[in-house]
């Protein structure tokens, strides 16, 4: 009996020592194994040079990725720049100022726009971002746009990676303690005082490490950005015209990568540089708030 | 200077509570307009049929094949996750308990895995799917979604393992049973309601996502039957054919984007109602 008992101990204990193995090495197998496909290209040119140039002719053999970073960079800012102070002005009204139950009703409100699939977001932009900012905001600027363009990216990008730093900010200011908050307010501060110069002083790099995070996760995001974003290569920087942001260079272009030599390299060196991109912001970023979490 | 101060708060007091509301405005928003637009065009033929012949000019036939292969690739997925995930967790949390820092570093890979994007998981999948010489197929995808969404998986029932009382899991030690047995009928029995939850939200996060799938699933008018022949997702489904030029094939794709859209409600709700459900037995 005692020994069966032990035989499944031993067993269960190999089996999640596997699993748990399995799981960890898991980034350590994609990064080799993009690379590994990848490689063909960099005897060609060198990554610096890859990253740097602009021209985009596969049949060539001219692979320049900077028109594909720059949009991403461009869409992802956008996004940012609209999330971001709804997300925080959001958390605060939820943590410090509005009752619990706005809190209930709110919890499944973030768990659903969290677990929509991004299909669906790019369904919603096609419906309603893209006529908005062809018809109404392209002639308020003077300009024309068919609406695909990296506005409408933006736009749809900063919707969805709300409930992403939401999420991660309201956590952020719950860990304030309470007591600072209450000190600040009986030395007559008023409630808006509290939280700026209390709670947000406080929780500074925890905010700052969820907005990090929700960049890299708009940095990554295909289907739904290139739905709405024109999928044109192009570097200039108006943001009413079409853009083409590296997973949408990716996942467009399957197709025909085996077709044309070294196409396929090129397209998972824009999967390896997502990857490295993304891995490092999150390593930076998760590191910033374990450190904040263990103090 | 007063006055200042009220105004002030109450500047920030409105606009704070105006970015709140706006977000429970823009999800409503969200729904009504894929409802509306969707149900337009939804019809039984729609859920019980698959393509026919001049479908893709606007002819008979549904989305079935799409539906199908969604819940073979996500119900896969999920339990290749559960194989996986499931005993990474409970080993987490039971054997490693003591090992605080140990435990800290996984935690901050996993949660470093979760952030990869999935289309990095579908370039890598079709690499694997290379090497390995098989084709586009179902179990290309049901492996590439299995790597996505196992991380998922494992982080979402560790947070719920992670509140168990310690005492709870010192008692079981203490009473005699072996690492395992304190994992499996304690520690697993109590977090029974973190487990379901966790397998709902990666089997949502399996069904909706088509970055992952594009490379490795491959797309059929067919409802596949044997795993290595290629299965159409829902997400592609309707990705495809909004790419079309004719209004009743994009018709069409709303009444899918619709359908994927129940689908991932009905999962969310289910979630919320059967970990409330469960975790009523639980020991305080």
């Amino acid at each position: 009996m005692l020994f069966k008992r032990i035989l499944f101990d031993k067993i269960m204990g190999a089996w999640m020592v596997i699993a748990l193995g399995t799981i960890l090495l898991l980034p350590f197998v994609i990064g080799v194994g993009l690379y590994i496909k990848s490689a063909p290209l960099f005897q060609h040119q060198d990554i610096w040079h890859l990253i740097g140039t602009s021209e985009w002719l596969p049949h060539e053999g001219k692979f320049g990725f900077w028109p594909f970073i720059a949009s991403s960079i461009y869409v992802t800012l956008i996004a940012f720049i609209f999330a971001a102070p709804v997300c925080l002005l959001s958390a605060v009204y939820l943590t410090q100022f509005s009752s619990p139950r706005l809190m209930r009703v709110m919890h499944p409100v973030i768990d659903i726009l969290a677990g929509l699939p991004s299909v669906i977001y790019g369904v919603w932009g096609i419906l309603v971002i893209v006529p908005f900012v062809s018809n109404i905001l392209a002639p308020a600027f003077n300009t024309t746009s068919s609406g695909y363009s990296i506005f409408a990216g933006g736009i749809v990008l900063a919707v969805m990676c709300v409930p992403y730093i939401l999420n991660m900010l309201i956590e952020v200011f719950n860990t304030v303690p309470i007591g600072l908050k209450e000190a600040s307010l009986s030395l007559g501060a008023t409630f808006w005082e509290s939280v700026k110069h209390v709670v947000i002083k406080k929780s500074y790099p925890g905010i700052i490490s969820a907005f990090g995070l929700g960049i890299a996760k708009a940095f990554g995001e295909t289907i739904a950005v290139m739905m709405v974003v024109g999928n044109m290569v192009q570097t200039k920087f108006n943001p009413f015209e079409g853009g083409y942001p590296l997973p949408a260079l990716i996942a467009n272009n399957y197709g025909e990568m085996l077709s044309i030599p070294l196409y396929d390299s090129a397209l998972m060196f824009a999967a390896l540089l997502l990857f490295v991109i993304i891995l490092i912001i999150n390593l930076v970023f998760r590191y910033f708030i374990y450190k904040t979490g263990e103090r | 200077m007063n006055r200042r101060k009220i105004i002030e708060e109450n500047i920030f007091r409105f606009l704070s509570g105006f970015a709140t509301y706006s977000l429970i405005a823009v999800l409503a928003f969200i729904i009504v307009i894929i409802f509306v637009k969707g149900f337009n065009a939804l019809s039984l033929d729609m859920i019980t049929k698959t393509p026919s012949g001049g479908y893709y000019y606007g002819g008979e036939g549904g989305v079935l094949n799409a539906i199908v292969g969604s819940l073979y690739i996500a119900m896969g997925a999920t339990l290749i996750s559960i194989f996986i995930g499931m005993p990474a967790a409970l080993y987490l949390n039971v054997h490693l308990i003591r090992k605080k820092r140990i435990q800290n570093t996984i935690r901050y890979f996993l949660d470093t895995l979760w952030g990869i994007p999935s289309i990095v998981y579908g370039a890598f999948g079709f690499i694997l799917m290379l090497y390995l010489g098989m084709n586009a197929s179902l179990i290309a995808g049901i492996i590439t979604v299995a790597l996505l969404i196992t991380p998922i998986m494992v982080r979402t029932f560790d947070e719920v393992l992670s509140t168990i009382p310690k005492g709870l899991h010192e008692a079981s030690l203490a009473l005699g049973s072996t690492n395992a047995e304190t994992a499996f009928k304690i520690m697993f029995k109590q977090g029974f309601s973190g487990f379901i939850t966790a397998v709902l939200l990666a089997f949502g996060r399996g069904i909706g996502d088509a970055a992952s799938v594009l490379f490795t699933a491959g797309y059929t008018d067919l409802i596949p039957i044997n795993l290595d022949e290629p299965a159409a997702t829902l997400p592609l489904a309707i990705f495809f054919q909004l790419g079309s030029p004719i209004p009743e094939v994009r018709e069409r794709a709303f009444a899918a984007a619709a359908i994927l859209t129940i689908i991932i409600l009905i999962i969310s709700l289910a979630a919320r109602f059967i970990s409330k459900r469960y975790s009523r037995t639980n020991i305080k």
